[in-house]
């Protein structure tokens, strides 16, 4: 009963924004008790992005907290990629793009005056759709990040290349033929580069824009079980749009629907509901959801 | 296993006036290809013939002459390689810089950056004589004062391939995938280190290629070298910027309207001596290209 009430977040268009927010903390507070021992670590607050006069998405308020893994899920275009690119600022890159509300991260404003935008990147890897490797060898694209983030010596670089490539599980599959192309690699070899790649800085938070995409079962699968073993360590955050997929790997779940406006021709996204994973997809507290979930709609 | 169309054959069914147009319209692109190919070939051939007897090593150890049999082309070889190599350097410098500016720092949707495009889309066809009257009025002589040197030829054909060279240099930094741009951010990397470490050293084909066929344009333009002083029999090598000069092609034209018969065949030799050079440099385009092609 207390459920029903507390995980439902930003759906009437007209809620009062202190209201939001209210509703957003008892999230936090409430759940089972070893939620305790999760300390969150990103926190949005009203987060909404504007691309020039278009409402993308609005009023989210979202908790993100170590050892956990966090899926965005919902129908095209409903805004998840783009709250995933507020986490990092990767938004600063389209000019039209305009962030209002508020993300903390470890209590300090991302988009604040104590924030550097590099700094901010840093701290919060990703990992994008399409694996993007640099046009250099599988070395060079791994010690990239550490190189342009200071100056490490060579064996410094060596330890740092083989510890990321480990702990992305490539390792064994590419330590024969470091100096070799990135591209000689498979799509999903590709993918746990660029994983391996964003380890290599030693991230706080990871996020993942559909990482599986464009890859096929097996490699998914890889990636998936590499997610569950590294989220110790880095909190994941995932955009999918493969609800088995997020159902399968994530802790959490955060519901995005679209909505239109009383006078925009294009679609607001909102959160409709955020929840532990096994709430949201056994018992969800919004009619949206479970008709999402069971495939009634999207 | 009733079929709902009825399944007449397989046999072709095109009218005959339909593969005649076909059969036109390919006759027709192959004329066209011809008579291109035909027009260069009698055109190498036809000098070659004329150029034969030239064609040895006094052509390039001799100086110009007045006189035909003692006729060499060895200072405007260097001179051309000393204005071209200058005004390749110069130009590749000025063109990436600010193409690297236009494409990665100014905004597209800018005012200034629209006017700029624009700006530099029209002088790549300004005609090459306006470039040698503006540098005979402003570096030879004017404000900047240089004289009929290599000095001043350098910097006018600078000003003139420039706008090519940084149409070229935009496109082979478009060219870059922003996914490139977005993986070097997201690792924290500044915007100088993204452009510099990522985008250049992706884009190093498309603006080596650019650049070669600017240096190309270079090496063969007489116009605004006329108004420069190149026009003239030169007996020495240039030493630095600020010797006199001149270069193939004004030496091509110099012979070709002496009065001496054999003239025309010194002339010819150097025209055999600058299509090579061109033909080189075109290659060394296409081998650049072919090595730093990136499959994303």
């Amino acid at each position: 009963m207390q459920d029903e009430s507390n995980h439902v977040v930003g759906v009437q268009t007209n809620r009062a924004a202190t209201n939001v927010r209210e509703v957003n903390l008892r999230i936090d507070l409430s759940g089972d008790a070893d939620q305790t021992s999760r300390e969150m670590i990103m926190e949005s607050v009203d987060l909404q992005v504007h691309y020039g006069d278009f409402l993308a998405v609005r009023d989210v308020n979202l908790a993100i907290h170590r050892n956990e893994i966090t899926a965005l899920i919902g129908p095209s275009g409903c805004g998840k990629s783009t709250i995933l690119r507020c986490f990092n600022r990767m938004n600063d890159l389209i000019p039209s793009a305009r962030v209002g509300g508020k993300i903390f991260y470890r209590g300090i404003d991302l988009y604040g005056p104590d924030a550097n935008a590099g700094e901010v990147r840093r701290r919060i890897g990703m990992v994008f759709q399409k694996p993007n490797p640099f046009p250099k060898s599988i070395y060079d694209n791994v010690a990239f990040g550490p190189r342009v983030n200071g100056k490490p010596s060579k064996s410094e670089t060596d330890d740092l290349v083989e510890g990321s490539l480990r702990r992305a599980a490539l390792w064994e599959e590419v330590k024969d033929r470091l100096k070799q192309s990135a591209f000689s690699l498979s799509g999903g070899q590709q993918q746990r580069l660029c994983i391996a790649r964003a380890l290599a800085v030693d991230p706080d938070v990871l996020l993942m824009d559909e990482p599986c995409s464009a890859l096929d079962p097996i490699a998914t699968a890889r990636i998936e079980d590499l997610m569950h073993e590294i989220k110790a360590q880095y909190p994941i955050v995932i955009v999918t749009h493969n609800m088995q997929q997020a159902a399968r790997v994530s802790d959490r779940t955060a519901f995005f629907n679209t909505e239109v406006g009383a006078n925009v021709t294009r679609p607001t996204g909102v959160l409709v509901e955020y929840d532990q994973t096994r709430k949201i997809f056994s018992t969800p507290a919004d009619e949206r959801t479970e008709q999402y979930i069971s495939g009634r709609m999207g | 296993m009733s079929v709902a169309f009825a399944f007449e054959s397989l046999r072709d069914t095109t009218s005959r006036g339909r593969k005649i147009r076909d059969r036109v319209f390919l006759g027709g692109l192959w004329a066209a290809t011809l008579v291109a190919l035909l027009t260069l070939i009698v055109l190498v051939v036809t000098t070659y013939v004329d150029a034969r007897g030239k064609l040895n090593f006094d052509l390039l150890r001799n100086f110009p002459s007045p006189f035909p049999q003692d006729a060499g082309i060895q200072s405007a070889l260097f001179g051309s390689l000393w204005v071209v190599l200058t005004s390749g350097v110069l130009s590749l410098f000025f063109a990436v810089g600010s193409a690297i500016y236009l494409e990665e720092f100014s905004n597209s949707s800018n005012r200034l950056q629209r006017l700029i495009t624009l700006n530099i889309q029209t002088l790549a066809g300004v005609p090459s004589i306006v470039y040698g009257v503006l540098g005979l009025a402003f570096v030879v002589r004017g404000p900047i004062g240089w004289g009929f040197t290599v000095g001043s030829a350098s910097v006018v054909l600078t000003m003139m391939v420039l706008p090519m060279m940084i149409v070229a240099s935009r496109e082979a930094l478009k060219a870059v995938p922003p996914s490139l741009r977005e993986g070097a951010y997201a690792l924290g990397a500044t915007k100088w280190q993204t452009i510099s470490r990522q985008v250049l050293p992706a884009a190093t084909g498309g603006i080596a290629t650019g650049s070669i066929l600017g240096v190309s344009r270079a090496l063969g333009e007489s116009a605004p070298l006329i108004l420069l002083g190149a026009l003239a029999y030169v007996s020495s090598n240039p030493t630095g910027f600020d010797s006199d000069y001149t270069v193939l092609p004004l030496l091509i034209f110099k012979y070709a309207t002496e009065a001496q018969e054999e003239f025309r065949a010194v002339g010819a030799a150097a025209i055999i001596v600058l299509l090579v050079l061109l033909v080189v440099l075109n290659m060394l385009a296409i081998i650049i290209r072919d090595k730093t092609r990136k499959s994303w």
